[in-house]
């Protein structure tokens, strides 16, 4: 793993906001959770509690106009697309006010306007979407950069090689971020894989770097982040970054976790990406009262926004025949 | 007005289109410099150059999933599958993703591209090279689907598949491609949904699909000869599907029949039966009766898929066999 580098200046502005985008993601997903047990999410839903760290650090590089795409574990990468929290909970509990109003779900968090281009519940379709994006951009000279996050079981699916080959051959502004939380939905990564690292480990089969980040370190994906998104701005091509961080729940609503050794877990928990983070902070003189102030500021806005979804009505049933086609509607005969 | 062939017409309707409006890209397998491995698409790279044409690896999920990311940042892409078998290949991108993005993000996301694909059977390629799938892509909620029959419908409704907001499968047909006829000059635009009536009759009503159109009106022919007047309707569109062309041609003729090359369970006639049954059951003289490829795999061997894909004698004798 690369360690940070010392001469890397993050400023005090950054590292609030990277603090700040954790503490609304932990804040989001709690109050998922939350809402999951009090029976107004319905179906299932995947939590990206402990992996904040990641979509921290690489929302804060990013450009208005950037483009990311996320698995049904992208609740925390649409949030920090600046998607308020109530239209991603009212989805996840597939109500009036939800994004794609109750018609997506928890697994299709998408504001295509703040560039939040989508959560996919396929494993691997979006990588080439995110390349084909990210060639519409090179066309028309936009400049955009798309990034691309998933799991470390998606490395295992063909639209994993198909898409890192075309990005690489056409020297695409992607950044490929696998987010390796040691566990591909119940099965032990390293029982289905013949290398160590799922992503890092197959970079050089397409001409990249191999790079591996603590992901539970904001401080060390930024300084990833702002090297890879820069490259890529630059047209100097795709990067495949590898993140290792961890799950704190199963992998949805149905799974308790208990395959994950007990010390494996905790050991794990002890570097929550947030109590790490939190620790620097105060030991780079940062006031904990304000600290605090912050991490209320965030369960606050969960909470107002969980009361938004409470509040929201069903889906009007008009909606059912509305959207499949481009004039808004459903006719497939005259 | 000019002679074209229908495999001339898929780049001269792709390059009209490329003309008009620099958001049309086009990317395929082979599709650039080679101009396609049926010769389909000669002249585009060098008439809009490596960035609006561009030649993929042998990667149809990155094709599709390719052009979909593209739609949705801006360009109107079409994508080129080399044959319509291996949209299984990458069928996750034109089923789950493409098809039902727009309405899963209630509206926010356009998908305005073409997947265009030489689809159907007849040149002996064998089980996997062959089909006829434009079923498939029928029966899946947000796919538009246009299978051409002649040269000139190729460049109109290529026009109309690419200025249409929504997703098109284009599915050209192998055995057309040498198929000649005179084509009007300058720009041909149609518009998705319309069927046409190729042939008028009087006694029995004959819809049909693609290359089925022309088995079709060799069948009309010798029909005659018959003393029986038939009426053959080009569908032209499986999605939108113009139902009134045929709901009125039953009401004059009293008898429906569809020639279909597609495998025979769902096929796209199942769904043409079933809204006669429903909206016209008293204007019939008799059953419904699909002609159709039997519900098996395409064999390679030329006097095997010979039998299998519906001839015209077929068409003629069960039309016969039913008057």
């Amino acid at each position: 793993m690369s360690p940070p580098n010392d001469t890397f200046e993050i400023t005090e502005a950054t590292r609030l906001l990277l603090y700040q985008s954790m503490l609304r993601c932990r804040a989001l997903e709690k109050k998922a959770y939350d809402l999951f047990m009090e029976g107004l999410v319905q179906g299932t839903t995947h939590l990206g509690l402990g992996q904040e760290a990641v979509a921290a650090g690489f929302a804060a590089t990013l450009r208005p106009d950037d483009m990311s795409f996320a698995t049904y574990r992208g609740h925390n990468h649409m949030l920090l697309r600046g998607m308020a929290m109530a239209p991603i909970l009212g989805e996840c509990a597939a109500r009036a006010n939800g994004c794609c109003e109750g018609k997506g779900g928890s697994m299709h968090i998408t504001e295509v306007a703040k560039g939040a281009m989508g959560s996919y519940a396929i494993v691997g379709a979006h990588l080439p979407i995110a390349v084909g994006a990210a060639w519409a951009g090179v066309v028309r000279g936009t400049g955009q950069v798309s990034l691309c996050f998933f799991g470390d079981g998606t490395t295992n699916i063909g639209t994993f090689h198909e898409a890192v080959n075309l990005a690489a051959i056409w020297k695409l502004p992607v950044v490929f971020v696998c987010e390796n939380n040691l566990y591909m939905e119940y099965t032990p990564i390293s029982a289905v894989i013949p290398v160590e690292y799922p992503a890092a480990d197959r970079a050089s089969a397409y001409g990249l770097e191999r790079i591996i980040v603590d992901g539970n370190d904001a401080d060390a994906v930024y300084q990833t982040a702002v090297t890879t998104v820069e490259r890529a701005r630059r047209g100097e091509g795709p990067s495949l970054v590898e993140a290792l961080t961890y799950r704190h729940k199963g992998h949805s609503r149905a799974d308790p976790g208990k395959y994950r050794p007990d010390e494996e877990v905790a050991a794990w928990l002890e570097r929550d990406p947030l109590l790490v983070y939190r620790g620097r902070l105060e030991s780079l003189g940062f006031p904990p009262t304000v600290l605090d102030e912050m991490e209320q500021l965030a369960r606050a806005e969960a909470e107002a926004a969980a009361d938004e979804v409470r509040a929201a009505p069903l889906p009007d049933p008009a909606a059912l025949m509305t959207d499949v086609w481009a004039n808004g509607g459903s006719e497939w005969r005259n | 007005m000019a002679e074209l062939t229908y495999r001339n017409a898929i780049a001269r309707g792709i390059g009209q289109e490329m003309e008009r409006d620099e958001r049309v890209v086009f990317i395929g397998e082979d599709i650039g410099a080679a101009g396609g491995v049926f010769k389909t698409t000669v002249g585009l790279f060098e008439r809009f150059g490596p960035d609006r044409v561009r030649d993929t690896p042998i990667s149809e999920q990155a094709i599709i999933g390719g052009i979909m990311g593209a739609a949705m940042n801006g360009l109107r892409p079409i994508g080129e599958l080399m044959f319509s078998d291996f949209v299984g290949v990458a069928w996750d991108g034109i089923a789950n993703q493409i098809a039902k993005t727009r309405y899963m993000t209630a509206g926010q996301v356009a998908l305005p591209l073409v997947i265009r694909t030489a689809n159907g059977g007849g040149t002996h390629f064998g089980g996997q090279h062959s089909q006829s799938v434009e079923n498939w892509h029928m029966m899946i909620p947000g796919l538009k689907v246009v299978a051409p029959a002649t040269p000139r419908d190729v460049v109109g409704l290529m026009a109309a598949a690419v200025r249409d907001d929504d997703p098109v499968i284009f599915l050209d047909h192998k055995k057309l491609y040498a198929l000649k006829e005179d084509v009007p000059d300058g720009e041909i635009v149609d518009v998705l949904g319309k069927a046409v009536i190729r042939h008028p009759g009087s006694d029995v009503t004959i819809v049909a699909l693609a290359a089925m159109v022309h088995v079709a009106l060799e069948a009309a022919g010798r029909l005659a000869e018959h003393g029986v007047s038939a009426e053959v309707i080009d569908l032209r569109t499986l999605v939108p599907l113009d139902t009134a062309t045929f709901l009125e041609s039953v009401s004059r003729t009293g008898r429906l029949f569809t020639v279909e090359e597609n495998p025979r369970l769902c096929g796209w006639g199942a769904e043409i039966a079933s809204i006669a049954a429903e909206e016209c059951l008293w204007d019939l003289d008799g059953p419904i009766v699909r002609i159709t490829t039997p519900h098996i795999p395409l064999p390679a061997a030329a006097n095997l898929e010979d039998l299998a894909i519906p001839s015209a004698e077929r068409v003629v004798q069960t039309v016969l066999s039913q008057a």
